[in-house]
């Protein structure tokens, strides 16, 4: 019960009440439950980027090309639909994942064949696929008029009371949910960032391992491509342009350690939600919404100062060992 | 305390390579040949390329991102890394447009591009080494904090107006086509190499970067050289800070955006390690000019400036999988 | 007795650079029998682990199983072939929970490929219940005690279903209650006709436990017999060698005044009240098991840790030492055991490993003389004989050997008052050893004071003028002259009153 409290989604849960509370105590409106689910919403594509990411940094990497794939495959899909109104959304879509996981799994090689550092083959690979979106557009802008209606419809129709897009964002969290818990390959995650040389100890590959996390994310960043694409109406060469940086605040916020094998679903899509609130909530209370990237800057610094706290490695205890040994 | 008559040692020579075949299979050889490469392709394929003025023009393509780089080289070096540069320049350059409401004179505007630059520096540089963050999420924090800060204090507006004499720093020249930024580019370059190479605090550098215990137990201060180090890149960000200012003579909030990853790739290109422990600042100089004149080049053939990207960004993967590759096949 | 092993290694040969780990080595398990593997550190015991699990590949010569040679490429592969083992490194994981790390690997899944929770949890639960453990199986790891993770080290080694059980010292961070209950555990795995390789530095478990023993030494295998057919005496006789003693150089020590006098030194977790004092021209050593607290007290005369309480006196005067910087300041220095993490610097050529701490004297206001760099590394380093190619060259590119007289010339380049030297030879060449050997005994006489940490027992006896021995974060016992000798360090060192023999 008591690691419940302490656990670290807890308290984010806790300071993101709190920051709600604080904000509806002014203006109740915040909190009516379709501005909240307005937030869920406007937060979807950054939970479900962010879970992609926490796949990469659980295993002690780190993805900076997320939001140029999410570019590229936006961009591929958009011009699709513009020139060939008939393909149906679904292939689109099915389009867009298998494109992006082609991209991540193109990192994912990289850094298990050639042991490039993450952080060099992802900021080369953000260049790459972030110019190849002007290559095959020419720089043009693919917008509303020359997009089908079905691919602009489907992440606002409402399903259930809620749109389309938030309930992509919650089967996500719930395949993140059961991919961690249930299947071999989601503890295989932590194994390797947490402890990699015991991971080989124990026959994992770190390697593939890595590699199968790039590909997701990969798959993911596709996936929120055509949700972005389709969402704003619009695709051109720097849609999303730093948005790799929010993903990253939203896993680091979310208590997910960028030194790998710490971090939890739960954790990751606070993250994303307190960075969402954030956004969301500033101009209901008259704050410029120029704001917004301080803070978030200063919650991620404040973040991490907490985990490295709470991580700080405890000495070797020899003495204690001595006094149970009597 | 003399042991040596009891030992018969063997002569060990002080260098077994000359120094001249060492520094033909290194890196910056390699790098050098690809700019030749690179400046010849470019002379051919466009008229306008070896002309005076337009490569004169060209050289702000690099010279404000290579000051930086030459400080973000030692942070690597190190096994730090500082994400927060380009927002520093945002900063920077608010505050000294916020000061030009006062009044305040050209020295002022300088003084006060490099001071925020130093305070900007010394937060990442104490988040690092008194808080134990690692540099790379700290410095993510920090570049959402110092732009964002820059975005609270002008929004969607700009401050414009800088006084005349404000605009040497980035427009103007020293002699002929050579420009204030270039000379002030290769007189840093200058500095940063001898400080790298032939004091202590850049030895201290490498032998942080290659094994900071061992630096350590070796009675090298290593947080005061990390510390020192993040404030000579806030203080070199500010510099630049200045530079672009002066240039393009206004400031936005969204000024030098996305430069951060733009100079670390150069700093890589340059063959400096970014797992720390070993680069030059030849290396990063080289590099520079590289992307310099693929971009100027690319420019005079009407490719866009993010087509560029894609070729620097291959090039970057490339000469660090390249030899990788090469040594896998030899091997087996 | 009558079996036939189920596991037999032949002339297993295993080199790292710069040094033969295991050399042409045999071993035979047999069914329902524990073999104890006795040597020093460094005897190449937990190589022999290793290549056993697959960790790593031999060099040379043949495993059998059943008569069957096999290859383990993977962990997952020796396992597959029944051996499993409780290793001395954790090889556990702190966010997972405790059935988790139980299972990491091996999970059992469900018909459709999905982690069975219920299955794994209540499988986790007997097996910590057949090892005595009372601990939650559902528990993160990191809220466990270390004596309780060395525990789920345990049941994870049973959760395959192994014929061969290797255990690296399993009785090392146990608790006297734990201990009696691995030994129950020990006799039942016995009874189900487990083979049992069984590593311990403890004679009395040794004894109590083994049906059969084998000894390495210097990566060789030097003996091996039945339990009962031999003693005590016999087994240190064979771990330590008789001919070891002749190689060690001839000194006649000229002891002066006391040069470091440590007092009341306290640490909150890692040692409690330590004093001593060194005298100008001694050889001090300090011998205990791995994991005595040795290392820490080293570290905290040189400033890297730093202790609750405590006084130093350098020369009479009274000494403050809270960083590295300080204590070179003060004269004394520290070539730590793990050279590759704590002393060469690798990446940086042989001169610059040697000028590091020495920067001030070889510079001018902070810029580099090289020549003079040149000239100091040249003096310490051709003192030690190093062999290299040239002194530009990368540290990396050294044998164990010379890396470690490049660190040694670092520290005697800063003309130091005392030198600690934690485990000098360890993982060295024979020739090497020597060399450092007759080195140390050149600078205790020129009046240089020595703190030797090491757990060799031959080095210990050879070299030192007094031995002090730690047990559990504690100096035990001070041994010198004529009561120096192996019996009495390994019986101070284990705790042991009497050895049954």
């Amino acid at each position: 019960m008591k690691r419940i409290l302490m656990s670290r989604e807890t308290m984010l849960a806790l300071a993101i009440i709190l920051l709600t509370g604080g904000i509806a105590l002014r203006f109740p409106g915040f909190i009516a439950p379709n501005n909240l689910a307005l937030v869920f919403n406007d937060t979807s594509i950054l939970i479900i980027l962010a879970l992609g990411q926490m796949a990469v940094i659980l295993t002690r990497c780190i993805d900076l090309s997320m939001a140029s794939n999410l570019a590229l495959c936006g961009m591929v899909v958009a011009m699709i639909n513009a020139s060939f109104p008939d393909v149906p959304i679904t292939a689109l879509i099915g389009l867009a994942i298998v494109l992006g996981s082609f991209l991540g799994a193109m990192n994912g090689v990289l850094v298990w064949k050639l042991d490039i550092p993450p952080i060099v083959v992802t900021l080369g690979t953000l260049t790459i696929y972030r110019g190849l979106v002007f290559v095959i557009s020419g720089g043009a802008w693919v917008n509303a008029h020359e997009m089908s209606a079905a691919f602009k419809a489907l992440p606002r129709s409402v399903f259930a009371g809620l749109p389309v897009l938030s309930w992509v964002a919650i089967a996500t969290i719930g395949l993140a949910f059961f991919a961690i818990r249930r299947l071999p390959l989601g503890r295989s995650l932590y194994a390797v960032g947490g402890n990699p040389h015991a991971a080989v100890y124990t026959g994992i590959d770190v390697g593939k391992t890595r590699f199968v996390a790039f590909s997701i994310a990969g798959g993911l960043s596709g996936l929120a491509g055509y949700l972005w694409v389709s969402r704003y109406a619009v695709s051109y060469v720097d849609i999303a342009g730093g948005f790799e940086l929010s993903i990253i605040a939203a896993c680091v916020i979310g208590g997910v350690s960028i030194a790998g094998g710490i971090g939890s679903v739960g954790g990751a899509v606070l993250g994303a939600l307190f960075l969402g609130i954030i956004n969301n909530a500033l101009p209901v209370i008259n704050v410029s919404p120029f704001w917004q990237m301080a803070i978030s800057g200063t919650a991620i610094i404040v973040a991490v100062a907490l985990n490295v706290r709470s991580e700080r490695t405890k000495g070797r205890i020899i003495l204690k060992r001595a006094e149970t040994l009597v | 305390m003399n042991l040596q008559d009891g030992v018969k040692a063997r002569f060990i020579p002080d260098r077994l390579n000359s120094r001249l075949s060492g520094h033909l299979k290194s890196w910056e050889t390699l790098l050098l040949a690809v700019a030749v490469v690179v400046f010849v392709i470019n002379s051919l394929s466009s008229p306008y390329f070896l002309d005076a003025w337009n490569l004169s023009d060209a050289s702000f393509n690099f010279t404000e991102k290579g000051l930086i780089a030459l400080a973000m080289a030692l942070v690597i070096i190190s096994g730090e890394i500082d994400l927060s540069v380009a927002a520093i320049i945002a900063l920077a350059s608010t505050a000294m447009g916020y000061a030009l409401q006062f009044g305040v004179g050209t020295a002022e505007l300088v003084a006060i591009g490099l001071i925020v630059g130093v305070l900007c520096g010394t937060f990442n540089g104490v988040l690092v080494t008194v808080m134990g963050l690692p540099s790379i999420v700290a410095t993510i924090g920090t570049m959402s904090l110092f732009r964002g800060l820059s975005f609270v204090v002008l929004g969607d507006k700009a401050f414009n107006g800088y006084p005349t004499s404000f605009a040497f720093f980035g427009q103007g020249y020293v002699y002929w086509v050579i420009t204030f930024e270039l000379v002030l580019f290769a007189g840093m370059a200058v500095l940063f190499g001898i400080l790298l190479n032939k004091t202590n605090f850049g030895r201290a550098i490498y032998a942080i970067g290659n094994n900071p215990t061992a630096a350590l137990f070796s009675g090298i201060r290593v947080a005061r050289v990390k510390m020192i180090l993040f404030m000579l890149t806030g203080l070199m960000s500010g510099l630049a800070a200045v530079c672009l200012t002066s240039r393009l003579g206004s400031t936005r909030p969204s000024i030098a955006t996305g430069w951060e990853l733009e100079i670390v790739t150069m700093v890589v290109l340059g063959g400096v390690s970014i797992l720390g422990g070993s680069g030059t600042i030849v290396g990063v100089v080289i590099a520079a000019l590289i992307v310099g004149m693929v971009t100027f080049g690319f420019g005079l053939l009407n490719v866009p400036g993010i087509v560029m990207s894609i070729f620097i960004g291959l090039l970057l993967i490339s000469v660090i999988a390249l030899p990788i590759v090469y040594r896998r096949v030899r091997k087996g | 007795m009558t079996a036939r092993p189920v596991l037999t290694l032949s002339a297993i040969t295993k080199s790292f650079p710069g040094v033969k780990a295991l050399s042409e080595v045999s071993l035979s398990l047999y069914p329902g029998q524990v073999t104890a593997l006795v040597g020093e550190n460094g005897a190449g015991k937990s190589t022999l682990v290793k290549v056993l699990t697959g960790i790593y590949q031999p060099d040379g010569g043949e495993i059998l199983i059943d008569g069957t040679p096999v290859t383990f490429a993977t962990a997952t592969a020796a396992s597959g072939h029944g051996i499993t083992a409780i290793h001395q490194e954790t090889v556990l994981f702190d966010e997972l929970s405790v059935a988790e790390n139980i299972f990491i690997g091996h999970a059992p899944l469900t018909r459709r490929g999905l982690i069975d929770w219920k299955k794994l949890n209540s499988k986790a639960h007997d097996l910590l219940a057949r090892v005595g453990a009372d601990i939650d199986a559902t528990a993160p790891l990191k809220e466990l005690g270390i004596a309780n993770k060395h525990l789920v080290a345990i049941a994870r080694a049973l959760s395959v279903d192994a014929q061969v059980v290797v255990m690296d010292e399993p009785t090392a961070a146990l608790s006297h209650k734990e201990i009696q209950e691995l030994y129950a555990l020990v006799d039942r795995l016995k009874a189900e006709g487990k083979a049992i390789l069984f590593i311990s530095h403890k004679f009395d478990e040794i004894f109590r436990l083994a049906d059969r023993f084998t000894v390495f030494r210097d990566g060789q295998m030097v003996g091996e017999g039945k339990i009962a057919d031999t003693n005590s005496d016999a087994l240190v006789q064979l771990m330590v060698g008789r001919e070891v003693s002749q190689i060690f150089p001839d000194r006649t020590p000229v002891v002066g005044e006391p040069v470091l006098t440590v007092s009341g030194y306290d640490h909150p977790t890692e040692f409690a009240d330590i004093g001593f004092t060194l005298n100008k021209g001694e050889i001090l050593g300090f011998y205990g098991l791995v994991g005595a607290g040795r290392s820490e007290v080293m570290q905290a005369l040189f400033g890297v840790t730093k202790p609750s309480k405590g006084a130093m006196r350098v020369d009479g005067q009274i000494a403050v030492i809270r960083t590295p910087a300080q204590a070179i300041q003060h004269g004394i220095v520290y070539v730590p055991e793990d050279r590759g993490k704590q002393g060469a610097v690798a990446g940086l050529p042989i001169f610059q490993n040697v000028t590091l701490p020495s920067l001030s004297r070889t510079s001018r206001k902070g810029f580099i003389k090289l020549a003079e760099e040149f000239a100091l590394a040249r003096e310490y380093t051709s003192r030690l004989d190093l062999r290299a190619a040239s002194l530009d060259q990368d540290v990396a590119n050294l044998s164990g050997g010379n890396q470690q007289k490049v660190v040694i010339a670092k520290w005697l380049a800063t003309q130091p008052k005392v030198i600690i030297l934690d485990e000098p030879t360890k993982g060295i060449d024979i020739g090497s050893k020597a060399a450092v050997h007759s080195f140390m005994a050149e600078l205790a006489a020129q009046g240089l004071s020595i703190i030797m940490v090491s757990s060799e027992i031959p080095e210990i006896i050879g070299m030192s003028d007094r031995v002090i021995v730690m047990r559990e974060g504690r100096l035990v016992d001070e041994l010198a002259h004529k009561d120096l000798t192996a019996e009495a360090l390994v019986r101070a060192a284990a705790g042991i009153g009497e050895v049954a023999s």
